[in-house]
Formats: C-alpha cells, structure tokens, sequence
C-alpha cells in the first residue's frame, strides 16, 4: 500500500515539518502550526484505526524499496492505539502550552515536534534496529525538552537523564548487534520464527541486554532515579508528556519485542519485572506520599504507575489479557497523568510555589483545575468507571485466573496507595484559604485542557471494548 | 432504545445531567440552582412513579452497555431495586428542599448540589445494578460523590472526618473488588438472579465460595456500618445536616445494606447461602452490631452522634433479616430498608433544624426545645417512637415481621437480640424526648440563627421536611395493610424470591 494516500509516512513527516517550520521561524514561535499539524496527526490516526478495523495491519514499504533494502513502516492494533493516544494526548497539551507559555516557549515547539515525529517513527517501526534509532532520537529530544526549563536543577536533570538514556540506548544497540550476529536479520517479522525454532545463548544475553535498555528508558524501578527530578523540574507542559507518553514509548517496545519475537524467553524470569513493578509501585507511591512538592508528586506518582505496566509479565502464558491491562493501563495512565501535570502546572502559576501545603483554599477558587486533577486521580487510583479501573480489572481477574495471589495484593495495595497521595492533594485543597493567601488569575483555556484530558481518561472507561477490538488487530494468537 | 430500556437511563439521568450543569453554574444563580434541583427531583418522581406503575403489573426494565469484552454494565429495575430507587428519589426530593433551606448564604453552593446530584445518581446505579461489576461501579462512585459533601465546611475537623470515611470506603472497596473478581474467576460473567447463580459450581469450589462471601459482606458491610466496620460513620457527622440525611438515609449506608441484600439472595442465592453455612453468621455479626451500636449510643451526649450510633444499630435490622432463612425475616428486612430511612431522616432533619435555629448540639442542652420548636419536636418524637418499635409506627410493623420471622427461623435468641435493643432505644431515645417536653427552658439558647415568627419556629424550607416524613413514619405504620404500602411491596419481593 504505497503512494501519498498512506496515513503511515505522513504520521512521521507532518510532525518533522512543523517543527522545522517553528524551529525557522525562531523561538517561541510556531505554536498555531503546532496545533494545525496535530490536529492532522489525530486525523491520520484516527483515519489509519478505520483502516486496520476493515482491513488488518497494514505495511508501507518507505521509497517503495522495501525489507532487506528500504525502511519498512508496520502498523497493527496496538501501533494503532498508541498512536491514537500520542496524537490525542499531544494536542490539548499544545492548546495548553499555547497558553502556559505566555512569556515565551523557548524552542519548546521545535523540540515537541520532533520529539512526536520520532515517537510516531518508533510506533511504526518495523526492525530493531530503525527502533534504535528512533528511540535514541525519542530520548535526545525529551532530554532537550527537559533542560528548556533553564537554571541549575534542570540542566542538572537533564544530564543524568541525558547520560542514562545513552547508556541505556547502547545496551539495547548492544542487543542488535548480537541478534543480527546471530539471525543475519533485524526486522521483526521474520526473527519469530527464528528465534522460537532456536534460541542460542546469544540471544538470551541480547534479550537481556535489550529489556535493560529499555527498563532504564521506562524508569522501572531501581531504574527510576532520573525521572523525579527530570519530570518534576521540567515545565508542566514537557513534564505532561514526557511522563504521559515517552516512557511509554520504552514500554511500548517491551510489549512489542516480549510479546512477539521474545516470547519464549520470557517463561522462566517473568517474576523479576513483576518484583520490580511491585517495588516500583510501593516505593513510587511511598515517596509521592511524603515529598513536599506537588510536582514530585505527580513525578513519583508516575514512577509507581509504571509499575503496574510490568505486572503483566508473570501473565504472559495468557497473551491477550496480558496485552490488553498493559495498554490499557498505559493509555488511561497517559491520558490522566497529562491531565495531572497539567493540572499541577495551573495550581503552580496560581499559588505561585511549587507546594502542597500551598493548596489551600483552591478548591474554591480554580474548582475547574481540582476537578480534573481529581478526575485525573480517579484514573490512577483505578476507580470506576475510569480506563485505568478496567485496567485494573482485567489485570486482577488474569491474576486470579492464574493463582497469583500476590499479584492481586499489589495491585489493591497501589490502588490505595494511590489514593492516599491523590486525596492528600485534595484535602488540603478543600481546607479554607489562609486570608494572606494571594491566587494570581490563571487563563481559562489552561484549565479546560487539563480538564478535557482528565475527562477522556475517566469516559475511556466506558468504551473499552471498541478500544480492546482496535488493540486485538494483527496479534498473534 | 425502546421505552423499557429508556426508562432505567432516564432515572439515572434525572439527576445526572442537572448536576453536571449545576457543576458549571457561577455561585449567584440561585434560581436555576434551585429551579434544576427540583426539576431533576420531581422529573425522577415521575419516572418512577411509571416504572413502578409497569413492574407491579409484571413489565421488565433495564439495558446494558458491554465496556470491555464480556464485561457489561447491567441496569434492571426490578421490584427489590425499585424499592430502594423509590425511598431515595422520595427522600432525595425532600433532602433537597431542606438542603436549599439549609445552606442559604453558604459559600461553594454550586460545589454542593452538584455532588448532591451525582451522590443520587450513583445511589441509583446501586440500585438498579443488575451484576456486581455495575454495583462495584456505583459503590465506587458513590464514596468518591460523597467525599466532597463530608468535608463541605473545610474546616480540620471535617478533614478528619472525611479522611476516616476514606480509609474506610476505599478499602473496604478493595475487599469488594477482590470478591467480585473472584467470583468472576470461578463463575464468569453473570447477572443478577433470583435464587443465585452459584449453587450450580462444583461442590469443591465450596470453600472458595465462602471466603469470597467474607470479603463481599466485609466490603459491603463497611458502608452498611457493620461492627467492626462502622468506625467511620460517628465520624462523618461532622458534615452539614443535609449530608447527614443523604448518608444515614437516603444513599451510604443504605448502598451497604442494599448490596448485602442483593448478594444473599441473588448471587448466592439464600438456600445455597444456607447450606455453605453462610446466613448465621451474618446474622451474629448482624446481632453484635444492634446491640453494640445501641450501647454506644447511651453514652453519646453530641445528639448527631448518637443518632449516628443509632445508625449503625438500625442498618443492621436489614441485614438480621436477610439472614434470616425465610420470608417472614426478608419482608422485615426489606421493609425496614424504606422504615429506617423515613425515621432516621426525619431525625437527622430535626438535629439540624435545632442546631440551625437554637444553636443546640448536644443532648444536654436540649431542655425546653420543645416548647420554643413544637413542630419540629413532634416530628423528633414521632420518629424517636418509630425507632423504639412504639406501635402503630412504621418501625413497629419491622421489628414485627423481624420478631415472627425468627421465631419461624427457629432462631428465637434473635428475639432476646431484639428485645435488648428496643430496651436500649429507648433509654437512648426516651432522655431526650422528656428533655424536649418536660424541662424548663433555659434563660437562653447556645446560638439562636433564625427567630420564631408565629407558628413558624424556623425556616419554613426547614420545617416542612421533617413534618412530612414523620408524617410518612407514622401513614407507613397505620396502613402497613394498603396495598401501595412499603410492607406491602416487600410481601412482593418476597413473593418472587421464595417463589422463583
């Protein structure tokens, strides 16, 4: 399915032309190009989902080369919803950066645009090795994103993620390597078979080194000691989607590789992600619970959800819903944890300090932002009748279904975790305003969006089984 | 959609869609506040006046909506949840009368009736849920609709209050949600049925099948107020009157009630409860809470406390008679579900009413109200008479049909149970009525908000409430016998469940 009426390429490139457009343009500038170019991105998604529900995954062969030579572009169900929730995360979080922005984005626009056209890529990607490069060029964009907040804890920030994203994209370049070495082939499709039929030592070590690259992207706990500083320091804007939808990317890749070629190195080991999950979960909660500052606390509340996504890798024996509770929990995570960093964002401008014990007294006065910061903590709480309460659900009743008890301990006790830190914001929201508490006015359009993503993430809830049907395209049974 | 599927939604959305707008309106608009309130309120009036009209004539409600594959969200109206949609649309409609009147010149108003409105709504859910995944659902949404209410008043007192609710609530939902599951492992998907859905499990699965009933009734019984679960209920009467009345009545501890009437009879079905030894146990715990519950209540001298202490006692009726193997015991349970929610509304309306206009608190300062507040005391003695089991009260007919039930159970130490609490009501409730009537008043009132104006002893918004459920307390006792009495509609539910 060649020619210029193919979603797939223009998901890259119309990304790539706005940023080069905004990055001609000059700093701060581009923003309204940014909001046309995604409001065509989320069309192409949503026209490329209609696509795979009539006629299954589809593949573009870029310059019409085609494997072993060319780039080949591959998109199935779950390519597709990732897609969808970069395109509809990214675009209220411009609305909002339009409006957060008002003294200047820096190159903000240049760095979101090329940061999206890289994650598309990765989504698409259909070898290993063009998913290096894509993640490499994913990571150099968000560490840019990161230092943009300027001064010396961001810079700081952004170097370590800087240094750990390199040392964790050669592990994975690493993994290739010893995987070409073995297979002569790095595209995704033939290596299935490949590896199932015999796996030597090599590519046990390859697998291994590649899921700690990409356990250190995705800040998975003992990994995870860049991301609270780097996504707490950041803008709220940088901050909403690096935590919503980059690390997800890593994920994204975890899911694609051990769900397809991998499989069946995973029997035996897959208790040590789901340990880590669990540490990530009960650490991530237990820090978001006693830091001072609100946004650590979304930050460390992004560090326990992630855990979640690597409970699912004791389940695999059960493929579908394995795949099904980690992306759902990975969209209704990105879609509330944008909302939440929004959110964060407005009660920062409006107390004017980054705390919350500062809280007091907004329930009354910015009650749109509290809502959705609510909302948004209903989601991660995994309260009904959000996404991530369905998340939830289908990861308890694989659990069940499996005997894995402890398993099914985890995830309650995250969801209460979650909200002892959720409400913990909120108390003290409700509390009445000291009266030399001073609010700066805040626009409203910051407050709508922060608000329209918390919403989609608790209404996802109700429509997850176009979402699920979507998903189950292309995989392998 | 056809009309049978419209009409479950259009009760959910009576009150949905006038609190989402409510949400969005600026403080100042008091009339469209107010002009949507009642207009949701009366407009669920009707809807279930229609579908009570078309279930006593043996129609079907209900629709569902399938959110992942194989999960549904299930509505039914059937003749048990049209019992509990009726007591909470009647009471919701006089709660937000009195709320209006309460909350007059109140800050975050808007705030207020908009989680009043969404509190309704998931109160509706519960009661129309037609599988556990959709009463899960509801129950959430409920702890999550009220927490707002609780801590209204932002003060560090309502914070605790509200954060104890919490701890309770969520992780009592957490206890819900594992049973659930479980249950959704061992038996899939399935909805609501007279007699149950699991007796037909391989006699092996037994002693799953009662560890889940553990954490089902240990997640239920949290909002139903089961000792040792109840914890939180004395607590959250730091929220204002009207929240009081929603929690103790109309929604919470009623949804708890409700679930554990819902899983007796129609998950497990109440034979099959039965023979897993499941029903006597529940109805000791029942037992221990009545009688500890009205202990409490002796010693509480905050007058909002002891009714909550109070609360915790009454829920319990329910529960005793579902366990209670038999009809007799389940018409008293269902009966009491609608009597204790007419009774204890009308009290928590008149604690308020005294501490709105005299500034009174506490049992001991009650002296002489009756004289200064003679309606609203009537209203107090009426339900007070209700409480204690006085004929020809509604909570009478309960402990009644309770006491023939038990002794047709052969359990005749429920009777001595029975016995010791309406002992203990009325040592709890009998100080306090000869307070009201039978002290002088004092030189003056702790606090007097609103002066008396003839015959008007406070506002009329919140005098007319408590006036007519009295009203009610005593019309549901006198014409227990009618044929639209709430006795009369248990005898139907009943009817179907021991009949299937």
């Amino acid at each position: 399915m060649n020619g210029l009426l193919d979603p797939l390429p223009w998901l890259i490139l119309l990304p790539l032309a706005w940023a080069s457009l905004a990055f001609l343009l000059g700093p701060g500038r581009g923003g309204r190009l940014a909001l046309a170019g995604l409001a065509g991105q989320l069309a192409l998604a949503l026209w490329l989902a209609r696509r795979l529900i009539e006629g299954g995954p589809v593949s573009h062969a870029v310059g019409g080369w085609g494997a072993p030579l060319g780039i080949d572009l591959y998109a199935d169900g779950l390519s597709a919803v990732m897609l969808l929730l970069t395109q509809a995360v990214a675009l209220p979080l411009a609305f909002y950066a339009r409006a957060y922005f008002a003294q200047g984005a820096g190159q903000f626009w240049p760095l979101a645009g090329f940061l999206l056209a890289a994650m598309n890529a990765l989504f698409l990607a259909a070898d290993l090795f063009n998913l290096y490069v894509t993640l490499e060029l994913l990571g150099l964009a968000a560490v840019g994103l990161v230092a943009l907040g300027g001064g010396a804890e961001p810079s700081r920030a952004a170097l370590r993620y800087l240094v750990v994203s390199l040392a964790a994209s050669g592990a994975y370049l690493l993994g290739v390597a010893l995987i070409y070495g073995s297979y002569g082939t790095v595209a995704i499709a033939p290596l299935t078979p490949l590896i199932a039929a015999q796996a030597p030592l090599a590519v046990g070590l390859a697998a291994g080194l590649m899921l700690l690259g990409l356990v250190a992207k995705s800040a998975l706990f003992p990994f995870h000691f860049w991301l609270p500083p780097a996504h707490g320091g950041a803008p709220a804007p940088v901050s909403a989607l690096l935590s919503a939808l980059v690390v997800k990317a890593a994920f994204y890749l975890i899911l694609r590789l051990w769900l397809g070629p991998f499989a069946p190195l995973t029997a035996d080991w897959g208790w040590l992600p789901a340990l880590a999950g669990a540490g990530a979960i009960l650490w991530g909660s237990w820090q978001a619970l006693r830091t001072p500052r609100l946004k650590q606390l979304v930050a460390w509340s992004t560090v326990a959800q992630l855990g979640y996504l690597f409970l699912i890798f004791p389940l695999f024996g059960l493929k579908e819903p394995a795949l099904q509770a980690g992306t759902l929990q990975a969209v209704a995570h990105g879609l509330a944890k944008a909302a939440m960093f929004a959110a964060a964002g407005i009660l920062l401008k409006a107390t004017g300090r980054d705390a919350v014990d500062g809280l007091a007294g907004v329930a009354g006065r910015l009650p749109l932002t509290l809502f959705a910061f609510g909302l948004a903590g209903v989601t991660l709480m995994g309260l009904p009748p959000s996404a991530g309460f369905l998340a939830k659900w289908l990861l308890i009743d694989a659990a069940l279904e499996q005997g894995l008890w402890p398993l099914v301990a985890i995830v309650l006790a995250g969801g209460l975790l979650a909200a002892a830190y959720v409400f913990r914001v909120l108390r003290q929201a409700f509390l009445l305003a000291p009266e030399a508490q001073q609010f700066h006015p805040v626009p409203r359009r910051l407050e709508w969006a922060a608000f329209g993503l918390a919403a989609a993430s608790v209404l996802l809830g109700l429509r997850g089984v176009e979402l699920m049907a979507l998903l189950g395209i292309g995989v392998a049974p | 959609m056809s009309p049978n599927e419209a009409l479950p939604l259009a009760v959910l959305l009576s009150s949905l869609l006038p609190g989402l707008i409510i949400f969005a309106l600026p403080e100042s608009w008091v009339g469209t506040r107010t002009t949507l309130n009642l207009a949701g309120a009366l407009a669920k009036l009707v809807l279930v006046g229609l579908l009570l009209a078309g279930v006593a004539a043996g129609q079907d409600y209900g629709f569902r909506h399938a959110v992942l594959p194989g999960v549904e969200l299930v509505f039914k109206a059937d003749a048990l949840a049209l019992l509990f949609v009726t007591l909470s649309t009647v009471l919701w409609l006089f709660t937000t009368f009195y709320a209006i009147g309460y909350l007059e010149d109140a800050p975050h108003r808007s705030r207020f009736f908009g989680f009043f409105s969404l509190c309704v709504t998931a109160t509706m859910g519960i009661a129309m849920a037609g599988n556990l995944f959709t009463f899960f659902v509801f129950y959430e949404l409920l702890t999550l609709a009220t927490f707002p209410l609780v801590v209204h008043r932002g003060t560090p007192q309502a914070m605790r209050g509200g954060t104890v609710y919490l701890a309770y609530t969520l992780g009592g939902g957490a206890l819900l949600l594992t049973g659930i599951v479980w249950l959704h492992a061992l038996a899939g998907t399935a909805d609501f049925a007279h007699g149950g859905y699991l007796a037909a499990l391989p006699p092996r699965a037994a002693g799953q099948l009662q560890f889940a009933f553990l954490l089902l009734i240990a997640g239920v019984g949290v909002k139903a107020a089961l000792v040792p679960l109840h914890g939180w209920l004395p607590q959250a009467m730091v929220a204002p009157a009207p929240v009081s009345a929603l929690l103790h009545a109309v929604a919470v501890v009623k949804a708890g009630a409700f679930g554990i009437v819902r899983i007796v009879y129609e998950v497990y079905g109440v034979e099959f409860a039965q023979s897993l030894e499941l029903l006597t146990p529940l109805a000791v715990a029942a037992a221990i809470t009545i009688v500890w519950g009205s202990w409490r209540a002796l010693f509480q001298d905050d007058l909002k406390k002891r009714l909550a202490y109070s609360t915790v006692s009454q829920v319990s009726y329910i529960a005793l008679g579902v366990a209670l193997f038999g009809p007799i015991g389940t018409i008293g349970g269902l009966v009491h579900l609608v009597h204790q929610g007419i009774m204890k509304i009308t009290l928590f309306f008149c604690a308020g009413n005294y501490a709105e206009t005299l500034g009174v608190h506490k049992v001991s300062e009650l002296n002489g109200a009756g004289r200064r507040m003679p309606l609203t005391s009537v209203a107090f003695s009426v339900a007070a008479f209700g409480m204690i089991g006085v004929a020809p009260t509604a909570g009478y007919v309960s402990k009644w049909y309770l006491g023939e039930g038990a002794l047709a159970a052969d359990m005749s130490w429920v009777v001595a149970v029975l016995w010791t609490s309406s002992l203990l009501n009325a040592a709890y409730f009998l100080p306090i009525l000869y307070r009201l009537w039978f002290r002088p008043q004092p030189a003056g009132w702790p606090a007097e908000h609103i002066p008396a104006r003839g015959w008007r002893e406070t506002g009329w918004l919140l005098l007319m409430p408590p006036l007519f459920t009295a009203l009610a307390v005593l019309v549901a006792g006198l014409f227990a016998e009618a044929d639209w009495s709430p006795l009369a509609w248990a005898k139907l539910i009943a009817e179907r469940e021991y009949l299937q």
